[in-house]
């Protein structure tokens, strides 16, 4: 299995030389199977860059997964070329949307309104098949198995893990770890603990052994007090995740927008500092654009 | 059978879909939601108060597209799954169907309903740890009892001219309005409360205690006996009104768990001012309607 990051950026592209290194494009991941399978976690403005490289592969079937559906992870769906390209096969899968009951279809639905761009879905070429993924059903495409797991975000966001051939991955999307709403002197706050503790159980029986960690780790222990509730985890939280999880690499992503190079390194060398790796704890990296893993 | 149910639970689920929030709720949930950091907690307080919110908050979250492990039964465990933000954008989704009428079927009033209702949960949570201790959750007490008359409100919204017959019946013949009901309207409150949260697979002992608090011969459970006397207890101190009266005739529905005497079991109950006050203060009892 292959791994390439084409966005790694929270919020809003943020191109600029100060971030030229670690790359101004926001969330996109090509995962590529063992027998080729193309699977594109998130289309956030990465996408484009990403799409640039599959012409040569056309006629081309991609299952493209969203874990949800805030900008930053589907500004690039309308410019991602496949979906122009006759005979091609687009795949689009993710969450229900609660709110307004409706599948992920209507993602891009709402993304072709001609006030906002100026093909209709009608015009789109390539075969468009949408797919609305129940939590914690294991499901193949290809020769992967995927396992979606309902996180903590503004909007119900999906974390998935991708099997191959004994190999694994999992994204968080945008996650923020659990907290309890009550005070500990509040009668309710030993209730809510225990249903976080369960779902925190439930989420790290799905990530428990990957080889590759991607996790929300938008904010600095810092920053994070007033931004607490935002829906996004910080790079302590990553960190302690991938620990808990035996997870074999993290690399952390969701980079904030107004975050330098020099910044993000500094960021994540504060956390490591504060944060002892056990024995053979895993690897901790920053997602940078254009990164490529293979496992 | 089994289709009729099906289809009378299909179109109940979408009559409650469509049903407004009590008015106190509507208004605190526009108020909260614009503070953009406002108390989380404070949120869920006011979705919990709400048998219609609160009914409509366990639909989702509970709908087959989410595949729960096990059956989501409150509003925190809502929280933890959907996320705050989720539920507060539910909230205002909710909100903005309006709100439920103080009289939509003569004869029956929505706030007394809404405090009998809240104290009722109260009161039922309270009982666990003096009667029911380790036997059952208070948190799934307090649905149960918020939700136990809640066939009444579905009654009152969409068959208020039957509902305010059945009503009218039970005050000037004696008749319990739970048979009332069934001559009237062919199904009593507790039936259609049971198949509603049957239908949301709530877990046996809650739909058993809801569809069958007026069956006096169903085995009791410990939910079920908790659930009674608050609604008795709740009737007896006159908080709120249930639609039926209260005579001081009437035995303790549960004996053998709490003794024969209302004034004894009042007693242990202790302090259960917070309870009538913020109950009272959420039913908003006296506002113009």
């Amino acid at each position: 299995m292959k791994i390439r990051f084409w966005g790694v950026r929270g919020s809003i592209p943020s191109p600029s030389p100060r971030t030229v290194r670690y790359g101004g494009n926001t969330t996109c991941i090509e995962v590529r199977t063992d027998n080729n399978t193309l699977l594109v976690l998130d289309a956030g403005t990465g996408i484009f860059q990403l799409a640039q490289t599959l012409l040569r592969e056309m006629p081309l079937q991609t299952h493209v997964l969203l874990s949800h559906t805030h900008w930053d992870h589907i500004q690039g769906l309308p410019f991602f070329t496949p979906l122009f390209v006759p005979n091609n096969s687009v795949h689009l899968l993710g969450p229900h949307d609660v709110v307004t009951g409706t599948g992920v279809e209507k993602a891009l639905q709402v993304q072709l309104q001609y006030s906002y761009f100026p093909v209709r879905e009608a015009e789109m070429k390539a075969d468009i098949r949408y797919t609305t993924i129940p939590p914690e059903s294991p499901f193949a495409i290809g020769d992967a198995t995927i396992t979606a797991v309902m996180l903590n975000h503004a909007v119900v966001n999906l974390g998935y893990r991708i099997d191959c051939n004994g190999k694994s991955l999992f994204f968080t999307g945008d996650h923020e770890p659990h907290a309890n709403i009550y005070d500990p002197t509040d009668a309710e706050y030993s209730d809510y603990q225990a249903l976080i503790d369960e779902k925190q159980a439930a989420i790290l029986k799905i990530i428990q052994g990957v080889d590759v960690l991607i996790a929300d780790s938008a904010y600095t222990a810092a920053e994070y007090p007033r931004r607490k509730g935002w829906g996004h985890g910080t790079f302590d939280s990553s960190i302690q995740l991938g620990v808990r999880a035996g997870a074999k690499k993290v690399f952390c992503t969701h980079h904030e927008p107004t975050r330098s190079d020099d910044d993000l390194e500094a960021a994540l060398a504060e956390a490591l500092a504060r944060n002892n790796l056990p024995p053979g704890g895993p690897e901790i990296q920053l997602a940078r654009e254009g990164l490529e893993i293979v496992l | 059978m089994t289709t009729i149910a099906t289809e009378t639970e299909r179109k109940l689920a979408s009559a409650v879909e469509r049903m407004p929030a009590f008015p106190k709720s509507v208004q605190r949930i526009l108020e909260l939601t614009r503070d953009i950091n406002c108390a989380p907690k404070e949120l869920v307080s006011v979705i919990e108060k709400d048998p219609v919110m609160t009914v409509k908050i366990l639909q989702v979250i509970n709908s087959a597209y989410y595949n729960m492990p096990s059956r989501i039964h409150s509003v925190g465990q809502s929280v933890v799954y959907l996320g705050l933000n989720t539920v507060k954008n539910l909230a205002l989704t909710f909100a903005a169907v309006g709100m439920l009428p103080r009289f939509s079927s003569d004869g029956f009033d929505m706030q007394e309903y809404l405090l009998h209702s809240l104290t009722t949960a109260g009161i039922a949570r309270q009982f666990v740890a003096a009667y029911a201790k380790g036997e059952v959750d208070p948190g799934d007490c307090y649905i149960a009892g918020l939700l136990h008359d809640f066939g009444k409100a579905v009654f009152a919204q969409f068959m208020p001219e039957e509902f305010s017959r059945a009503l009218h019946e039970s005050s000037q013949n004696g008749t319990p309005l739970h048979i009332a009901e069934t001559e009237i309207l062919g199904a009593d409150h507790a039936f259609v409360g049971g198949l509603l949260v049957a239908k949301l697979k709530f877990p046996d002992p809650m739909v058993e205690c809801i569809r069958n608090h007026h069956s006096p011969d169903f085995p009791p459970n410990a939910m079920m006996d908790c659930v009674r006397v608050a609604n008795q207890v709740s009737r007896k101190l006159g908080l709120g009104k249930s639609g039926s009266r209260w005579t001081d005739t009437e035995p303790v529905a549960a004996p053998g768990r709490f003794g024969e005497s209302f004034d004894v079991i009042i007693e242990n109950l202790g302090d259960i001012d917070k309870i009538v006050a913020d109950a009272q203060t959420f039913a908003q009892l006296g506002a113009a309607g």
